[in-house]
């Protein structure tokens, strides 16, 4: 048994190591004072400074959030009425189509996902003159596309696993559907709706595929850029990026820990008192 | 009898106004939460393959868009042509170069899965033996990686793998290796990079299914004697089944299409289908066959791995 054990945590602590060693190289090698990557040149933040500096990567960031936050509202939206659809609504004609379509942009591959529909707006701009050109509002079209699927998915499953009494006693209490939706469903299944909005943001911030197909000459957004420098090899500007980015996600995930255990706490608390 | 027929009038009159006020307040807010998202998804997700399928029959040409017209009217004859080219799909056929590429994606998917599935187990079993104290802060060290930018996780490897890179480096000093070993633009860095970067994606369903599992049946099991090698394939593994079926759907899926590990950490002769269709719209500008390609990998990849989802998907139901 104890030698079962000491093999476990080995294997999982190699696991642990290969999780984290280059991500902690990263943000090392962002504080290296030299330009050439592998040489050692003691500890600076010069390229942070670098960094801000950058015109082409700030655009990009700003782009990035700007197009990120559009689709992951819009996608929250669309993506609760889809799931509301698929779980509260009963049959409709058309439903296993409909189900089909919501899942599928799960396992598309991204290249294919990204032609098509590059396709799609050239075939629509030359019938219809729009979209005209493409840029920032084709971008937030596709990513909407792809990250509802997942926001669709994630309230379906909560909204399976919820308790209906809650629903049924404000309808018994003549509650009209739009207020029972509002009053109700709503907050009942908000951790859904957050933690779609979540990776919908998340999704849209690191696509690099799609983004590069629907996008036009003048909008690259951030993983266009960075992309097009770290293909000619290590640049420590994107280091240095990539620290704060991580930096950021660890105070992210860090304040969502600490809310649920305070979150389980009260709940424990109520169901106690 | 008049008043009878009085009354069935009257509730069939009021039925057909339920009906009506219904049709009036509940159904349009229905209609429309089902109809915003399914038009959303016909037009943007639909229809695009409609289009992707007619321009593979076309011709690449030197034009705005580059592709000939599937239509032709001639406007004095009075004539409709219709020219589909099967050329494409022809070539698809006929090079085997496409071939190997669709294979060779499958290949590194699936070993890369293995790998994934290797690396991942012992660490979600961890945590799921783990004091409910360390529990939340084993899954949240999972879940960051996976919340951190993927194509920088990619990027990290590529200063880790190179010649005067990380891993070289302490090989070298550790006396292990003489000479740098060539590991960037190998399909070895590929499998390291798909393994990596997706391993979070196999580590979460592994641990729920190996949570939910009854620790008492391992105990029973030595109890009667089974080695523990014995007890981990017949019992841990047979239960886990569910969390590795869905780690490895998740893993493999999104591996098979991958464009930027190859990309950035394989070799040029490192051969994937995403990035054969990547090069064949951008290098090569050549939309129509670019259409074939995502055509036919759209039947042959996406379409089974859909039927078996739901298969599985419906397996589980019951």
């Amino acid at each position: 048994m104890k030698r079962r054990s000491l093999f476990l945590n080995s294997t999982a602590a190699f696991g642990f190591i290969f999780l984290y060693a280059p991500i902690i190289s990263l943000i090392v090698y962002s504080f290296n004072e030299s330009k050439l990557v592998t040489v050692w040149g003691g500890w600076s933040i010069k390229w942070y400074g670098e960094l801000f500096k950058n015109d082409q990567i700030m655009d990009a960031a700003f782009l990035s959030l700007k197009i990120a936050f559009i689709s992951a509202t819009l996608a929250v939206v669309l993506g609760t009425m889809a799931g509301f659809a698929l779980s509260r609504m009963g049959r409709f004609r058309g439903k296993l189509l409909f189900s089909g379509w919501v899942s599928a942009p799960l396992v598309m591959p991204e290249v294919i996902t990204g032609l098509s529909l590059l396709l799609l707006f050239v075939a629509l701009e030359s019938a219809f003159g729009w979209p005209a050109g493409r840029g920032e509002m084709t971008v937030i079209i596709a990513h909407t596309t792809f990250c509802l699927a997942y926001v669709a998915v994630i309230v379906q499953s909560r909204l399976v696993v919820l308790d209906d009494t809650l629903e049924e006693a404000a309808m018994d209490l003549g509650a009209k559907p739009s207020t029972l939706f509002f009053l109700v469903t709503l907050p009942l299944i908000s951790p859904a709706i957050i933690a779609g909005w979540l990776l919908s943001f998340t999704l849209s911030l690191d696509d690099l595929v799609i983004a590069s197909f629907v996008s036009g000459p003048g909008d690259s957004t951030l993983p266009m850029v960075i992309f097009s420098k770290v293909r000619l090899g290590v640049t420590p500007e994107v280091n240095a990026l990539a620290t704060l980015m991580i930096a950021i996600v660890a105070v992210g995930v860090i304040f969502a820990m600490l809310y649920m255990r305070k979150q389980n706490k009260m709940l424990a608390a109520a169901q106690e008192g | 009898m008049s008043s009878l027929s009085g009354n069935v009038w009257l509730s069939g009159f009021s039925t057909w106004k339920a009906r009506f006020i219904s049709l009036r307040n509940i159904n349009w807010g229905r209609f429309s939460v089902i109809s915003v998202p399914y038009l959303w998804l016909a037009v943007f997700f639909f229809i695009p393959f409609l289009v992707v399928f007619k321009i593979s029959l076309s011709e690449s040409a030197i034009a705005v868009p580059p592709y000939t017209d599937l239509l032709d009217f001639d406007m004095e004859e009075a004539y409709l042509n219709i020219k589909l080219n099967l050329g494409n799909y022809l070539y698809l056929w006929e090079d085997s170069f496409y071939f190997d590429a669709y294979v060779s994606s499958i290949k590194i998917a699936a070993v890369s899965t293995f790998f994934t599935l290797l690396v991942g187990f012992p660490i979600a079993y961890l945590i799921a033996r783990s004091d409910d104290k360390y529990r939340g802060i084993l899954l949240a060290l999972v879940i960051l990686p996976f919340w951190t930018s993927f194509l920088l996780r990619v990027y990290a490897w590529v200063g880790l793998l190179k010649k005067q890179g990380l891993v070289n480096e302490v090989l070298m000093s550790m006396g292990i290796i003489n000479e740098p070993l060539t590991m960037l633009q190998t399909d070895f860095a590929v499998y390291i990079g798909i393994v990596y970067t997706y391993l979070p994606f196999m580590i979460l369903p592994l641990y729920s299914a190996l949570e939910k599992m009854d620790i008492s049946l391992l105990e029973a099991a030595e109890d009667l004697g089974a080695r523990p090698i014995q007890s981990f394939f017949m019992i841990t593994v047979p239960l886990a089944m569910p969390g590795i079926i869905a780690g490895c759907m998740l893993v493999f899926i999104p591996a098979v299409g991958e464009y930027v590990i190859p990309a950035l950490l394989g070799g040029s002769d490192t051969l994937m289908i995403g990035r054969v269709l990547w090069d064949e719209f951008s290098l090569n500008r050549d939309w129509p066959m670019a259409s074939a390609v995502a055509t036919v990998m759209l039947v042959f990849l996406v379409l089974p791995i859909m039927l078996i989802r739901n298969k599985s998907g419906k397996e589980e139901g019951m």
